[in-house]
């Protein structure tokens, strides 16, 4: 049953052949049985997931109107606000926090009935790649347990991928919901930046932030986009427009006669050609559906990374300036006579890990005066012109492709030394934040070289997300007739190697 | 080495600038819904977003931005189409984000003016005070430290933090340079903020009680030789919490610059707190290690652009000036200057205004508010405003006085009652069975009585003795319980003696 799509699960739940206490249950099960191995969750709630599972049943039972997810289990990523849930972001300055709110998107699940099954491992304030930023320790790829599983997500791609829900909620700030998809064979989703409330999403950059569904199938990605998308009045920055019917279009997945736009920079030297493999044989089949392929061409996404470095940390520098122990969270050095500042000080240095602090550093250097305008003025001038590339490529095509990293998942440890390495991972993903439209990635195969999973992204245009919807459901059918089954049975079942 | 405040004006020229904080009414607080009540039990008044618990995002209360707006225009702004908050960022234990939401450099309004009128020794003369900027912020919450000799949070052993105040809308007005005001700087300051505090009072916009620190002032002020081009450097007095106040601080601040100056010292540009008991001020953060903000634009907002026809509908809903209303009513109801000095300070010019409308004779209009009324506010330590009296209710008993219907003791008898309670005041007269009693015969007959009674008396004033019929009068009005108009009762009575009636 925990193979199944959240879809199946739903229609079986609709159909009374199981409850949503028997689905959460075999999840938890699962997640007793493969934890130890991939470390996914960090807070599992047994409890609170049992009790809303049995809630949702009596719901059902007396007839009530449920909404398409109700009764299904999700895996939460850390870093979203669940009132009186821990809620620590992968970081030491958080733990013990419990929320005394929710955040909109939770708010939205539990709106919808879907079973909230714990929260889910992270990059530190989801500053990373690969999860091992994590103060509570890495999560391991359950393709291959010494690699990493993406990040800053990779809690919630790693959860899919082994099978410990069939829904998660990810944030995607440079391509920590895509990227963590990519290298785990699942699908993940980057709405249009407002197209989903950050409100209780605690922010690292919040110019690039956005929420997202994840899931293993685009079907079951659309129905949790549908669950968490639309206008919050509690976030300034939230379009208030009608929700993209992204459901509608991953059912269709009618590609005929859309074009779709290769981006000429995001490919080429520095893919690996597994990945370059699995892509142009992903373009094939498109065309074959009926796609026109074109080629557009995005000069400044050359300086996208550069830029990104500025802006994502100088926002974090002052987003994370609120963390100084006087209201919540860590507090270390509160012996008699310390001043407020020297506990400040303390809880800082304690709490915050490496690459957390490397960022704020980097960050309030960029926002100096003197060095503003070269730094973070620049890099909004760049993001302006990576703006006006998209909107550009978007008269040529409908969407475009690219794959979505340049690597298949890379070992435990090898980049942990090497941050420019790390950060050169999310070179594809990186422009859509950027631009703040639409972006998602779904497998494309396994590349030759190591049998990992390889992504396939798809960019469509400000709240024109239903179109990566199409796109990506009829890549996905495609793919599925000629594997004949889903990619994740090829990968390791995780219980016969206990 | 002491100078005297003349010695100082005949060497050295002022140059001003004067920031002043204006604390918004709004019913909740800038970026959330929070209420904005004053003087509430500390941290009532917060929630995830003031608090900046993790996952929180700021909302513009629009309200916020229409008085700031209707500030800028009253203060003759241009409104900029587009506008931007940005974060200031800085550590401080009452700022819970460790940053605030302002306004940098995209205020929302720009150049604007304040004309004042002081007198100097050529008679009445106007400066021009040029406004540089007006830009939202929110405020900071409460320290309040507990132990150490200061107050201040070095050197205390705790302290304690209330963010009630986090978070309450307020706005800056940020003045340009102001030369030229020679040895009326102190004067001219003064009366800047309060004129500043006449026209947000009479825009309603916030309740500029400089006591609570709702309306607060930073004065600049800086010296340099007399001709001379280039400015001297400033110091930036705060917490001045008074019109006296401004004033004093800016004279004292002269004279220790000048100090300074005169023993070859130099001023060094710094913060500076103003003392209301020495009037001094004391040495604050120096500027001279400035902290960097790091200010940039708020990703959490959007921009601020205010749609064309909107600003057009405030600036056509604006209340007069309220130094030109002033003017107006004064010439109107030729009050003389203290009087109307008088009336602003009691804050009852609109509520006159309301009376005299009505219909009412402005002096007696304004005699019953600032006198009577005035007192019972007092006595019962409330607002005028908010006591049980209306223009129209003064209006109608000023009307009955003036019919002879009611004596001005009976009509102080209405205000209580009014005031009490009792309703309008036809339903206290009838209540209080009040009536003046001008049937001639009923006072006839206690004139008579009065008469025989007092028969020396009586007899004095028929001899031509008219100031003893005073006695006369008294007693005929205690015969009647105060219910007879006094001035009917001595015609009555001289004619009745035999005496001229006028
Ligand atoms: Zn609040």
């Amino acid at each position: 049953m925990i193979r199944n799509t959240a879809a199946q699960m739903a229609a079986k739940l609709a159909s009374g052949e199981t409850t949503s206490v028997a689905l959460t249950q075999a999840h938890l099960d699962r997640i007793n049985s493969v934890e130890d191995k991939v470390h996914a969750f960090l807070f599992v709630d047994e409890k609170g997931a049992l009790e809303q599972a049995a809630s949702v049943d009596a719901k059902r039972a007396k007839g009530e109107k449920l909404s398409p997810l109700a009764g299904v289990p999700l895996a939460l990523k850390d870093v979203l606000a669940q009132k009186d849930k821990p809620t620590t972001c992968g970081s030491k300055i958080l733990e013990g926090w419990l929320p005394p709110y929710d955040s909109t998107v939770v708010a939205s699940l539990k709106k919808n009935d879907i079973v909230i099954l714990g929260k889910t491992n992270m990059d530190e304030f989801a500053m990373g790649s690969s999860t091992e930023n994590s103060a509570y320790g890495p999560t391991h790829n359950p393709w291959d347990l010494s690699r990493i599983p993406g990040g800053s997500g990779g809690g919630s791609s790693a959860a899919l991928a082994s099978f410990e829900a069939p829904l998660a909620i990810g944030t995607d700030t440079g391509g920590s919901i895509r990227q963590p998809a990519a290298v785990t064979g699942t699908v993940g989703v980057k709405p249009t930046y407002g197209g989903v409330s950050r409100y209780g999403l605690v922010a690292f950059s919040s110019s690039l932030d956005q929420a997202g569904p994840c899931a293993r199938t685009v079907l079951d990605t659309a129905l949790l986009h549908e669950a968490i998308a639309g206008y919050d009045p509690k976030d300034a920055t939230s379009i208030n427009a009608p929700v993209p019917q992204v459901v509608q279009a991953a059912k269709d997945g009618n590609v005929k006669g859309m074009k779709i736009g290769v981006v000429k920079e995001l490919n080429g030297d520095g893919y690996q050609p597994g990945v370059r493999a699995r892509f142009d044989e992903a373009l094939e089949l498109l065309a074959k559906a009926g796609a026109e392929i074109v080629e557009v061409s995005a000069p400044n996404f050359e300086y996208a990374l550069a830029a990104y470095y500025l802006i994502a940390p100088s926002e974090a520098s002052s987003n994370l300036a609120r963390f100084d122990a006087m209201r919540y969270g860590l507090r270390v050095g509160d012996v008699d006579g310390a001043s407020a500042e020297a506990v400040m000080n303390l809880t800082r240095e304690v709490g915050f890990g490496k690459e957390v602090k490397r960022r704020i550093i980097l960050g309030t250097y960029a926002l100096s005066s003197g060095y503003y305008d070269a730094y973070y003025g620049s890099a909004q001038k760049v993001r302006t012109l990576i703006t006006q590339d998209f909107t550009k490529a978007f008269t040529q095509a409908d969407v475009l492709v690219s794959p979505t990293c340049p690597t298949t998942a890379f070992k435990i440890g090898e980049k942990a030394n090497d941050p420019l390495a790390m950060y050169l991972n999310d070179i594809a993903t990186i422009p859509v934040n950027m631009a703040g439209i639409g972006g998602m990635s779904l497998p494309a195969g396994l590349a030759d070289e190591d049998g990992l999973p390889v992504g396939f992204q798809i960019m469509s245009p400000v709240m024109k997300d239903e179109r990566m919807y199409s796109v990506g459901a009829a890549l996905e059918a495609a793919l599925l007739s000629k594997w004949g089954a889903p990619l994740l049975n090829r990968a390791p079942t995780l219980e016969a190697s206990k | 080495m002491s100078l005297t405040y003349e010695d100082v004006v005949a060497k050295y020229e002022p140059v001003l600038g004067l920031e002043v904080h204006v604390e918004l009414n709004t019913e909740s607080k800038m970026f959330c819904g929070c209420a904005t009540v004053f003087g509430a039990e500390p941290n009532t008044q917060t929630c995830p977003v003031c608090l900046a618990l993790p996952g929180a995002l700021p909302v513009v209360n629009e309200k916020a931005i229409e008085s700031t707006i209707k500030i800028g225009l009253a203060l003759n702004c241009s409104i900029a189409p587009f506008s931007r908050f940005a974060r200031k960022n800085y550590f401080y234990p009452d700022m819970p984000k460790n940053f605030q939401i302002s306004q940098y450099d995209e205020p929302i309004c720009v150049d604007g003016y304040v004309d004042v009128e002081i007198e100097t020794d050529e008679g009445p003369k106007k400066f021009r005070i040029e406004v540089e900027r007006v830009h939202m912020e929110e405020d900071t919450g409460k320290s309040l430290h507990v132990g150490g000799a200061t107050g201040r949070i070095h050197g205390a052993d705790y302290s304690l933090l209330d963010y009630n105040r986090a978070g309450i809308p307020l706005v800056e007005i940020v003045t340009k340079i102001v030369p030229g005001t020679g040895k009326y700087a102190p004067e001219v300051a003064k009366a800047y903020v309060a004129e500043l505090r006449d026209i947000l009072r009479s825009l309603g916009v916030s309740d500029v009680k400089m006591e609570q620190g709702s309306l607060r002032c930073d004065a600049n002020v800086s010296l340099r030789l007399i001709g001379a081009e280039k400015l001297g450097t400033r110091s930036e007095t705060k917490n001045v919490n008074s019109l006296r106040s401004v004033e004093r601080a800016v004279r004292g601040e002269m004279i220790r610059h000048a100090e300074l100056l005169n023993a070859g010292g130099r001023v060094v540009q710094e913060t500076r707190h103003f003392q209301e008991d020495t009037g001094l001020t004391r040495s604050g953060r120096s500027k001279e290690q400035a902290e960097d903000y790091r200010y940039f634009p708020e990703p959490d907002l959007v921009p601020v652009e205010p749609d064309a026809a909107w600003i057009e509908k405030l600036r056509a809903g604006l209340p007069e000036r309220p130094s030109i209303r002033r003017k107006r009513l004064q010439e109107a109801w030729a009050v003389p200057e203290k009087e109307m000095a008088a009336m602003i300070n009691a804050d009852v010019l609109d509520i006159v205004e309301k009376t005299v409308l009505l219909g009412a004779d402005p002096t007696k209009a304004r005699s019953w508010w600032l006198g009577e009324i005035s007192r019972i506010a007092n006595d019962k330590d409330v607002a005028i405003a908010d006591l049980a009296i209306t223009p129209q209710d003064v209006a109608e008993i000023v009307a009955l006085v003036n019919s002879g219907d009611l004596t001005d003791k009976l009509a102080r008898q209405v205000v209580e009652g009014v005031i009490a309670g009792e309703g309008k005041p036809s339903e206290v007269i009838a209540k209080r069975g009040i009536k003046v009693v001008n049937d001639d015969g009923a006072l006839m007959a206690a004139i008579e009585k009065v008469c025989t009674e007092q028969a020396d008396t009586a007899e004095k004033v028929r001899a031509g003795h008219i100031p003893a019929a005073g006695a006369l009068i008294g007693a005929v009005m205690k015969e009647t319980k105060g219910q007879a108009d006094a001035a009917r009762v001595r015609e009555l009575l001289l004619g009745h003696l035999g005496q001229p009636t006028s």
